[in-house]
């Protein structure tokens, strides 16, 4: 594999090799928390930071702990841990330091220890193998890509509930499906610029 | 064997609750291993043995588990469980394995068994917490066969390797990259909701 480095790891992650449009991860927040364009805004938020830094964390946990112990088979494990033990941290960190963070993101942090795509992001990372500056490239890019995703989303959604006649058997989730499956179509424009896996 | 009450447990996950077209939970995995019907298969026989289980084993345990830490037992268990199933298959589906990649590892944040056992494992009885895990596994599971079986025939012309559709047949490449789950399972649940499901038709029926 060619070496990326993290501009076109950050850029890939983000349009390419999208983590949500094309590794479908984080879809259940992302069904349940699109229909307004305010929570979208703070859970994407939420996601970029949590992301981001666990990514960095569980590629240290896992080159400076797992694979010198031996330990590589108990990595789930570990790796869930980690997550969620930052989110508890960062929680508690928040309520402390800012009131009106606490209230925009707070409110969306423990829905995040169970969004796939923060797991996903970790181990995509360790499968590819990819180095420090690569995954913290992933990590960020991973973050903002879902972010992205989910704004859209909102958007859309917004503009087709209230102007659309939606058929009832698809009214919610069959709707929103329909809609990331086009935007999963449009994001294939940006295929064969940058190539991950 | 089941009592009545465990028997509409059982029948509710596989119809009128089940976890993928009527709660919309799990779907993650759902869409990413649905191209290829065989690794569907391994990925739901994966994800039962876990529902199973972890409903079972938190159930037994739920006496013990402090209320203020228990999502932090109920990821422990998941995650034991799913690991068992990932060295299993690292061993003995090494191909199947490599393929799935990181989807095996992403059971464990499936919302569907953290739903379950915050809903179910809880608060009942071993027995009544494994029917109920079992159940939302194997309702999971043939939803995502049917959806994997109309990718792959579509997308690549065949069932499980084997060419069906020979011919003038051309590929819808589609079916089997990203837009094409989302299509699918989309137009699945519409086709259940609007028909299957619909309160109005059943009146009239």
């Amino acid at each position: 594999m060619q070496q990326l480095g993290f501009f076109s790891i950050l850029f890939a992650a983000v349009f390419t090799n999208n983590i949500l449009l094309t590794n479908y991860l984080g879809m259940c927040s992302f069904l349940g928390c699109s229909r307004e364009l305010k929570t979208s805004a703070g859970l994407g938020g939420a996601v970029v930071f949590v992301m981001a830094a666990t990514s960095v964390l569980n590629w240290l946990v896992y080159a400076f702990v797992l694979v010198p112990l031996d330990l590589v088979y108990l990595r789930f494990i570990v790796f869930i841990v980690v997550i969620a033990a930052f989110v508890q941290l960062i929680e508690l960190i928040i309520e402390r330091v800012s009131e009106t963070l606490y209230t925009a993101l707070g409110v969306f942090l423990p829905l995040i220890t169970v969004n796939c795509a923060i797991l996903g992001a970790s181990l995509f990372m360790v499968i590819r193998e990819y180095t420090f500056w690569q995954a913290a490239g992933y990590g960020l890019g991973s973050g903002l890509g879902w972010a992205l995703a989910i704004l859209a989303m909102a958007g859309i959604r917004q503009r087709v509930t209230q102007r659309g006649r939606i058929p009832r058997g698809l009214e919610g989730p069959g709707i929103a499906l329909i809609i990331a499956g086009t935007m999963a179509l449009a994001f294939m424009g940006f295929n064969g610029m940058v190539n991950l896996n | 064997m089941m009592t009545t009450k465990q028997w509409s447990l059982f029948k509710e996950n596989l119809g009128t609750q089940n976890p993928v077209f009527v709660q919309v939970l799990g779907i993650c995995s759902t869409l990413a291993v649905t191209n290829v019907l065989k690794n569907t298969l391994v990925m739901c026989l994966g994800l039962i043995f876990v529902t199973a289980l972890s409903n079972l084993t938190l159930s037994l345990l739920r006496a013990w588990i402090p209320p203020r830490i228990r999502m932090m037992v109920e990821v422990l268990v998941i995650a034991c469980l799913v690991m068992l199933v990932d060295i299993y298959l690292k061993a003995y589906a090494p191909a199947i394995s490599r393929q799935l990649g990181p989807y095996v590892g992403l059971i464990i944040t499936n919302c569907i068994i953290m739903g379950r056992a915050e809903a179910v494992a809880l608060t009942s009885p071993p027995k009544t917490a494994l029917i109920d895990g079992l159940s939302s596994g194997i309702g999971y599971a043939y939803v995502l066969l049917i959806i994997a079986a109309v990718r792959e025939l579509l997308g690549t012309g065949g069932i499980w390797g084997v060419t069906l559709l020979g011919g003038g047949w051309q590929n819808w490449t589609i079916m089997v990259m990203a837009p094409g789950g989302f299509f699918v399972l989309a137009l699945f649940i519409w086709i259940v909701k609007g028909w299957i499901l619909n309160p109005a038709r059943k009146a009239q029926a």
